[in-house]
């Protein structure tokens, strides 16, 4: 043994059995092998087709309405009193969030596929409402699985589904919530297989969809790089993002992890706090495991169950994260951190106080995080934040939470 | 040779099909388990096969994955799973044991740990739903280290290819899913099963059980025409659940799971060759 660390290889994972070192992987039923080797042969050939990155490239200016903004909050940073922060605005895109940059590209895999139907998991809803989007716009059948306890929780997103055409199923199994939604997706993807292409909401699930989305995602670092050095003269010195599944998250360091000058944050949701259990970090306080298709981080108990986990967030609510992410841990390229319910909160409405954005309580995480962290660097530094989606989806919780009735 | 491959051969001499009925560990009750395993065998099992509970139980129907929510509210575990076997094995030194289950929990336990501990309590195979030969390297060692099977499935999607690389890491049996779906689901298509049983043995010289879809006498009768074994798992557990849930005590649970078995064993043996 030396004491040389070999230099991760960042641009080569996963590797041909989709394993981003001892992550990820397919870990699936027999039933959907072969459909995921058809998409991963399909996905590799369409990747290096100039006419399929045209056709996403197009959707993602004309119909998304990319690129998206890198906005320096001025008056916020200001008040921090450290480092200059800049809003990578994902909330900008159409459907309010960053999931459209992935829905827009394996919406157009499943068009190539000559699927009539697609599935989606949603917690929050967006990546349903994304999902629901594209659908509508491409006339293929949608169908949502929902965790009942988000249903109630994202009351808004449920109708937006409904109005853009797509059925919205509640799932009462388990915690009725993000997890036991993909575990009904997959149930119904294995029943369905041949006439159905199950978009996956973020880069967890079995090989190749981390990769597929991660590339899909990847738009967000690709566009902040180019940005932060037209902008500021220089590439950022931090990168900071919130990790549920982690897919706004890969979107935005991705690009940017050959930059060893840029450091980069994961904040995942340490909801009432991670000594309490009732939280959403399997990086901060789990252990490796199998769910979902893939090895990964998973926040489970003694006896290997999957436990039950708590966010403020519907869309951070999730006991796994991508397996790339397991990995950049475990390398020490990212560092993965947490922001608990109450300083997300106290984010949201600093960021809507101070800027007039109103943020998602998912990238609220990052916000709040961001905050402390500019608080310890100085205004010569800049720290670019994934604001990964729009808050109005969260109007309602907030307002419960004030203690406020509509 | 293994408990399995030997329950197999004799059963073939006698011209009969097996007879393999699937519980969860801990349904309805984790004192029941083992009562209910001879109480199996004493009514036409040939081979059981043990639902390991999970919390995220992917690949089960409704039915199942209730049994798994009572099992883990009963507590129940792998190493209850495990434990059930042991015991068993005190009175019935015979009849195969194989665990049917998820990933994750064996991966918690450890490969090693596991397979010493299964060996150990006179387990005979694992099925792990969600390990596909691209995955199942680390455990197949251990498995195969203390002598334990390695049960896989083949699925209606399996290509020809696929089902040679299975053949090549399988033992005991092949587990043929009937249907694209969950357990519990749709409606058998006997022809459609004899075609894909007929592929698979192209590939292997393993028997071949069927399940998923199987839910009485006559269903069990079309597929043991064509397989070697039939796999019972949705109908039983129902059968119990429904009876508890019509006020009746959980003896009348257990009867009315073992008096379909026995249904089920006439339907099996009507086309015993």
């Amino acid at each position: 043994m030396t004491s040389d660390v070999k230099k991760p290889n960042f641009g080569a994972v996963p590797d041909a059995q989709g394993r981003f070192g001892v992550y990820g992987g397919k870990y699936v039923a027999e039933t959907l092998m072969s459909a995921l080797d058809e998409l991963e042969t399909l996905y590799n050939r369409l990747k290096e087709d100039e006419s399929f990155q045209r056709e996403l490239d197009e959707d993602l200016a004309r119909y998304v309405g990319r690129p998206s903004p890198l906005y320096e909050a001025r008056r916020w940073s200001k008040q921090v009193g450290g480092a200059r922060i800049l809003l990578k605005r994902e909330d900008l895109n159409h459907t309010g969030a960053h999931k459209v940059n992935n829905t827009v590209g394996q919406a157009l895999l499943a068009k190539h596929m000559g699927k009539k139907r697609v599935i989606a998991e949603t917690g929050a809803g967006q990546h349903g409402v994304a999902t629901a989007t594209i659908a509508a716009r491409l006339g293929l059948e949608c169908q949502v699985f929902m965790g009942e306890e988000d249903v109630r929780r994202q009351a808004l997103n449920v109708y937006r589904m409904k109005l853009l055409g797509a059925e919205v199923i509640p799932v009462k199994s388990g915690s009725r919530t993000l997890k036991d939604a993909m575990n009904e997706a997959m149930r119904d993807w294995v029943t369905y297989v041949d006439e159905t292409f199950y978009i996956i909401g973020t880069v967890a699930g079995p090989h190749p969809y981390p990769m597929l989305v991660r590339d899909f995602q990847c738009v967000i670092g690709r566009e902040a790089r180019a940005q932060c050095l037209d902008y500021t003269g220089k590439l950022p010195d931090a990168l900071v993002a919130c990790v549920g599944g982690g897919s706004n998250a890969i979107g935005l360091f991705h690009p940017f992890l050959e930059d060893e000058s840029v450091a980069m944050y994961g904040v995942e949701a340490g909801g009432h706090g991670v000594s309490t259990n009732q939280h959403a970090a399997p990086l901060t306080a789990g252990t490796p495991g199998v769910l979902h298709g893939n090895r990964t981080y998973l926040m489970q108990d003694a006896d290997g169950q999957i436990m039950h986990t708590h966010s403020v967030s519907a869309g951070l609510d999730y006991p796994g994260v991508g397996p790339e992410h397991s990995w950049l841990k475990d390398t020490g390229r990212v560092n993965y951190v947490v922001a608990n319910d109450d300083e997300a909160l106290r984010a949201f409405h600093t960021l809507t106080r101070v800027e007039g954005i109103m943020p998602a309580l998912e990238s609220s995480h990052a916000l709040a995080y961001a905050e402390k962290l500019a608080a310890t660097m100085s205004p010569e530094q800049s720290i670019v934040v994934n604001l990964s989606g729009r808050g109005d989806k969260d109007i309602h919780t907030v307002a419960q939470i004030d203690g406020i009735e509509f | 040779m293994s408990r399995i491959a030997g329950r197999f051969e004799q059963l073939a001499e006698e011209g009969r099909k097996a007879l393999i009925p699937y519980i969860v560990v801990g349904d309805p009750r984790l004192e029941v388990t083992v009562p209910l395993m001879h109480a199996l065998v004493a009514n036409g099992a040939d081979i059981l096969e043990l639902g390991v509970p999970f919390s995220d139980p992917m690949s089960e129907g409704p039915v199942i994955q209730l049994a798994h929510e009572r099992a883990l509210a009963n507590g129940a575990s792998l190493r209850d799973a495990l434990a059930a076997v042991r015991e068993f094995r005190e009175k019935d030194d015979t009849t195969p044991v194989l665990l049917m289950g998820y990933a994750n929990p064996v991966e918690h336990m450890g490969h090693a740990v596991f397979a010493d501990a299964a060996a150990e309590a006179g387990l005979d195979a694992l099925l792990t739903v969600d390990i596909p030969p691209e995955e199942v390297s680390g455990i197949n060692t251990e498995l195969q280290r203390v002598g334990l099977d390695n049960i896989f499935l083949v699925a209606p999607t399996t290509p020809d290819a696929r089902i040679e690389r299975i053949a090549s890491e399988a033992s005991g049996f092949i587990y043929y899913v009937s249907l694209k779906g969950v357990t519990g689901a749709g409606h058998l298509d006997a022809d459609d099963v004899a075609n894909h049983v007929a592929r698979i043995r192209k590939h292997s010289s393993l028997p071949v059980a069927v399940g998923f879809g199987i839910k009485d006498a006559s269903s069990a009768a079309s597929v043991a025409g064509v397989a070697d074994g039939v796999v019972v798992g949705s109908a039983l557990i129902r059968a119990m659940a429904d009876t508890l849930e019509s006020g009746a005590d959980i003896q009348s649970a257990q009867d009315a799971a073992v008096g379909l078995l026995a249904e089920i064993r006439e339907g099996v043996d009507s086309v015993t060759s």
